[in-house]
């Protein structure tokens, strides 16, 4: 898989319709591959049905976003966890 | 954040276009008034959305482009020929013509002006949009951190901001790199961006920068892929690429 992708900033809009922290900033790892990185950093394909975001190091799905009229699907089998900043101030 | 703060979902709201500038023959400047707009950092983006009479809606991502001022929000557009959105918003939307705007978004790609670390900002094409909204927070908070802009264009004719960028501002250094026509005098040969030219015009990796780098995903490979080589740490490069969605 090359060319033809944005980065993980392109779900800034998406995610906000769903969760109130920005996940864009939080760490993601990969299930395929172990790497662990900031979510803006994935490669995301828009040219599917939804958002599908690949590992920028093994390119194996990381998350898939599918929004239906009444539905957002959020597919997070390839991610093995999200490590969210969490301001407590 | 205020820990008063109401956590809530984003929503879209009704943003009336106020005016607009024109940057290059291709790209405009649009100045929105967004009642309610709750502020944003540099380097977010929002999401814009049109309805057409029949219902049909499309949207798109663009950077915000200059600091939050009140409820004014500063977009500037590329028209890509043939596009969807694009040609509309630069050269069909009138003042006072209502978009839908959502925003802002995105958390990571973003400076603060009390950030310590020196800037360098990697600016390809009209990637320079969310770092101009840098500069000018920089500028805005007399930010005491140096700041220094490295901006590749084809020709001088396609430099956005050129009269601003060309005044400056105490801290910033501003060199622009062309790769198909330099103006008259300039050393360099057009040319893509080498590791030479973030040699001499970035910042030693010493001295711990923040670096933001946008464009196309072309030019952000090569510049995150040279600024590793020279020695920068990943985690200290933050890149934002414009995908094929555009238009």
């Amino acid at each position: 898989m090359t060319g033809d992708y944005e980065d993980g900033n392109a779900l800034a809009g998406p995610l906000s319709e769903i969760f109130t922290v920005d996940l864009t900033a939080a760490t993601v790892r990969c299930v395929h591959c172990g790497m662990a990185g900031p979510v803006a950093t994935l490669r995301v394909y828009t040219r599917a049905p939804g958002l599908v975001a690949r590992c920028p190091g093994c390119e194996e799905i990381v998350l898939r976003l599918v929004r239906t009229p009444d539905d957002a699907w959020l597919d997070l089998r390839g991610t093995v966890s999200l490590r969210i900043p969490v301001d407590t101030r | 954040m205020a820990r008063t703060a109401v956590s809530r979902r984003l929503t879209w709201r009704v943003a009336r276009l106020a005016e607009t500038r024109e940057e290059t023959a291709t790209a405009r400047t649009l100045v929105f008034d967004v009642p309610g707009w709750p502020g944003h950092l540099a380097g977010q983006h929002v999401d814009v959305r049109l309805t057409a009479e029949d219902g049909y809606t499309t949207q798109r991502s663009y950077s915000l482009a200059a600091p939050a001022d009140g409820d004014r929000v500063e977009l500037t557009i590329q028209s890509v020929p043939g596009g969807e959105v694009s040609p509309y918003l630069t050269e069909v939307l009138s003042p006072g013509d209502p978009v839908e705007i959502r925003g802002p978004v995105g958390g990571w790609f973003v400076w603060r002006p009390a950030d310590p670390a020196p800037v360098l900002l990697v600016a390809g094409g009209s990637g320079i949009v969310p770092l101009m909204a840098m500069v000018r927070a920089h500028r805005r908070a007399q930010a005491r951190t140096p700041i220094r802009l490295v901006y590749s264009v084809r020709t001088p004719a396609d430099r956005y901001y050129a009269e601003e960028l060309r005044r400056s501002h105490p801290g910033l250094d501003v060199t622009h790199l062309y790769t198909r026509e330099a103006p008259g005098g300039e050393a360099r040969k057009p040319g893509r961006l080498t590791i030479v030219d973030l040699n001499a015009h970035g910042w030693p990796p010493d001295f711990g920068p923040d670096c933001f780098v946008c464009g196309p995903t072309g030019f952000v490979e090569k510049a995150a892929g040279i600024l590793v080589n020279l020695g920068h740490a990943a985690h200290k490069i933050k890149t934002e690429r414009f995908g094929p969605s555009g238009g």
